[in-house]
């Protein structure tokens, strides 16, 4: 029998990308030759369990842009660690050659270049094709979908999440855990949970008053012979980070005693393979993996990492599936004798314009859309910057959104949240409607003006800074840092809340913000019940509108030290 | 701060609680109401658990716990409230488990603590970080 270290050795090979030696050549036709379907799914079974993994899809059923983050910044002991290194560091990292089809899915370097090469990435119809040879392979694999599935597009938002639903069910997913399905108000989500031919995991959530489980917490399943036990566990902060009173009755938390209970539960029932369906966060699962005993594997999601081989905690692997279905994970484990005693992995990117999609699927979303077809592409003006949201501190998407608040609302500061969702554009592209609710679309988009002193501006960015940069995890909420338009400021990411934020300037008369004073701020998608405001598509599409052409300047409006 | 019917049902669930004593009425600072309820001896850990929330969900209304078997007391204390004390509980010899529920407000983030006093005069401190957010700005 090998010792588990030796299993590791032998297939973190095996896990490594096959493009690691470099493709080498750029455009499109290069990397169609260089890249095949065949090539992409290439697999030497393994085992007799496969799990597959797909997470964060933010309701994308089409291919997209999605420029990774060139600041992603880790605190405490995960500094400098996966998924917390970026740009070329990652590359040499995970050996991946500059310019490479993998540097592109992964990276953020060259990225409107690249993307001109290489295509857009993602789509349902994609992944159909992926998922159904992986079964065909391995029929009793499972399809775990990890939340953020139901929210992120126009029409998911006019169909209140069914047309993702109608669409991932044609996948045949095995179970899912929550995150922004729940910001469609619980009785819609309870409807939906109540048709879906799979369960709907999430061992952290309770009933608010009771303190008592309000949702399945695991589902056993027979793998290969084998029993696995699949733990849903949804995003612990959705009643502080989005509005609780769309439902009022729950409550979540990270609940790691819960996790152990849990996993002594399933252990004792018969699990031989103990996976977590997390949508923790990278961290959070990491900070888990090594507190709770007997995980095996944390199928990780909500902070959108994508990374090319596992993280390992002691004996708990962890896997990173990127987001807005531009990956999906395979991993294949040889479970006997009552444990895991290895595994081969492999992080799948969808380059679209190599994987052939699904026929069916396709069709299905092509349905999905018909009614909307017409509003979607409609061209509301252009863009000359490349527009993207990711990064921790800001991104163009978000600078734009910023600037048409300023503007349309008559604002002296502007707040966008800090939001990991939202696909890019390229510099040159029409700026579609679809494209501006890819970035906006939500169920509580009002764009209100409001009036805050300088000091209420110092505590909102602190406590926020602090959701983002505390040291330990369980308190990290997973989003990016608010984006602020009108107003610089410098962080120290490694002080205490209350002394990050220093040095607040308003950018257009170089003044000091003045703690007693009030500014007019206008920003959206806030928590509060009753916020008024017109939907921030509505309030960005009139400024697109009047712009014709948009050019995002270069944002070096916050200054940032500690990391 | 004055019991309610939820505090009382909640101490209930958490074992045969025999008594909760009334909160000192004077404004005494953590170190002070320590130091009383450990009668002199210095606070060890182990043998307590306090479960608490990281981030509070609404901090009017914290769910925490507490689990010290064996213990004849336990005291909670809010150390960042205007009133740090929340509730003392004892548990007399024929209690079935030496713990309890229940759920305080918070003002602010801050640390809750939890002492347990042993039968033979001992005793145990635990505590747990709790933040109180404004939020919105996660996803």
């Amino acid at each position: 029998m090998i010792s588990r270290r030796d299993f590791l050795q032998a297939t973190l090979a095996a896990s490594a990308l096959w493009g690691a030696s470099g493709v080498g050549q750029w455009g499109r036709l290069a990397a169609q030759q260089a890249l095949t379907q065949d090539k992409l799914l290439e697999f030497d079974d393994f085992g007799n369990v496969t799990l597959i993994h797909i997470t964060d899809i933010h309701a994308q059923m089409k291919p997209i842009w999605f420029r990774e983050p060139e600041i992603n910044l880790g605190v405490g002991a995960v500094n400098g660690l996966p998924p917390h290194v970026t740009g070329a560091d990652f590359l040499k990292l995970f050996n991946i050659e500059p310019g490479s089809p993998h540097a592109y899915a992964l990276t953020y370097e060259d990225f409107a270049a690249l993307a001109k090469g290489y295509g857009r990435m993602g789509g349902l119809d994609r992944c159909a094709t992926v998922i159904k040879a992986i079964r065909a392979a391995r029929p009793d694999a499972l399809l775990l979908d990890g939340g953020d599935t139901w929210q992120g597009s126009l029409t998911a938002e006019r169909t209140r999440g069914q047309d993702m639903v109608n669409v991932m069910n044609a996948l045949k997913p095995d179970a899912m855990t929550s995150h922004w399905e729940f910001t469609l108000g619980i009785d819609r989500v309870t409807e939906i949970v109540e048709s879906l031919a799979f369960p709907f995991l999430g061992a952290n959530i309770f009933d608010a008053e009771w303190d008592e489980p309000a949702y399945e917490p695991y589902k056993m399943f027979e793998v290969g012979g084998a029993q696995v036990a699949v733990i849903g566990q949804a995003f612990p902060y959705l009643p502080i980070a989005n509005p609780k009173w769309m439902f009022p009755g729950l409550s979540f938390g990270v609940r790691e005693e819960r996790m152990a209970e849990v996993v002594a539960e399933v252990r004792d029932a018969g699990a031989e393979l103990v996976v977590v369906l997390s949508h923790n966060g990278f961290d959070v699962d990491r900070k888990m993996a090594g507190n709770v005993p007997g995980i095996d594997l944390i199928l990780t999601g909500h902070t959108h990492d994508a990374l090319p081989e596992p993280v390992m905690v002691g004996q708990t692997l962890l896997i990173a599936s990127g987001s807005n279905g531009k990956f999906i994970s395979r991993v294949d484990l040889d479970v006997r004798d009552g444990r895991m005693m290895g595994f081969r992995h492999k992080l799948i990117p969808i380059f679209s314009d190599v994987i052939e999609p699904d026929a069916e699927v396709a069709a299905l979303i092509d349905a999905e859309r018909a009614p909307f077809k017409a509003e979607l592409e409609e061209v509301l003006g252009t863009t000359d910057t490349l527009l993207y949201r990711r990064g921790n501190f800001n991104g163009t998407w978000d600078d734009l959104i910023c600037n048409a608040l300023l503007d349309e609302h008559q604002a002296d500061i502007a707040l966008s949240p800090g939001f990991r969702w939202g696909p890019s554009l390229l510099p040159g592209e029409a700026i579609t409607r679809e494209d501006l609710h890819n970035a906006t679309a939500m169920s509580y988009p009002a764009a209100y003006r409001s009036e805050m002193t300088g000091e209420t501006l110092h505590t909102i960015l602190e406590d926020v800074a602090d959701n983002l940069f505390h040291p330990d995890p369980y308190y990290q909420q997973g989003g990016d840092m608010v984006r602020v338009g009108g107003m610089g400021y410098h962080i120290d990411v490694s002080r205490p809340q209350g002394s990050r934020i220093t040095n607040m300037t308003m950018l257009k008369t170089g003044e000091a913000v003045d703690p007693a004073r009030t500014y007019a701020v206008a920003g959206w998608a806030s928590v509060n019940e009753g916020t008024e405001g017109p939907a921030i598509w509505d309030l960005v599409e009139t400024w697109i509108r009047r712009q014709g052409t948009v050019t995002i300047d270069p944002n070096s409006s916050v200054k940032v030290t500690g990391a | 701060m004055t019991l309610t019917r939820r505090h009382a049902l909640a101490v209930g669930l958490g074992g045969i609680a025999t008594a909760v004593l009334p909160l000192p009425a004077f404004a005494a600072t953590v170190e002070e109401l320590i130091a009383e309820f450990a009668g002199g001896a210095t606070p060890g850990s182990g043998g307590i658990t306090l479960t608490a929330p990281e981030i509070a969900e609404n901090g009017n209304t914290v769910p925490i716990s507490v689990d010290a078997p064996g213990a004849v007391s336990i005291m909670v204390l809010a150390t960042g409230n205007p009133t740090p004390p929340v509730a003392t509980f004892t548990f007399g010899p024929a209690a079935g488990a030496q713990s309890a529920s229940t759920r305080i407000r918070l003002a602010k983030t801050q640390d809750v603590v939890a002492l347990a006093k042993m039968a033979d005069g001992s005793v145990v401190q635990a505590s747990s970080a709790v933040k109180v957010t404004i939020g919105g700005c996660g996803g």
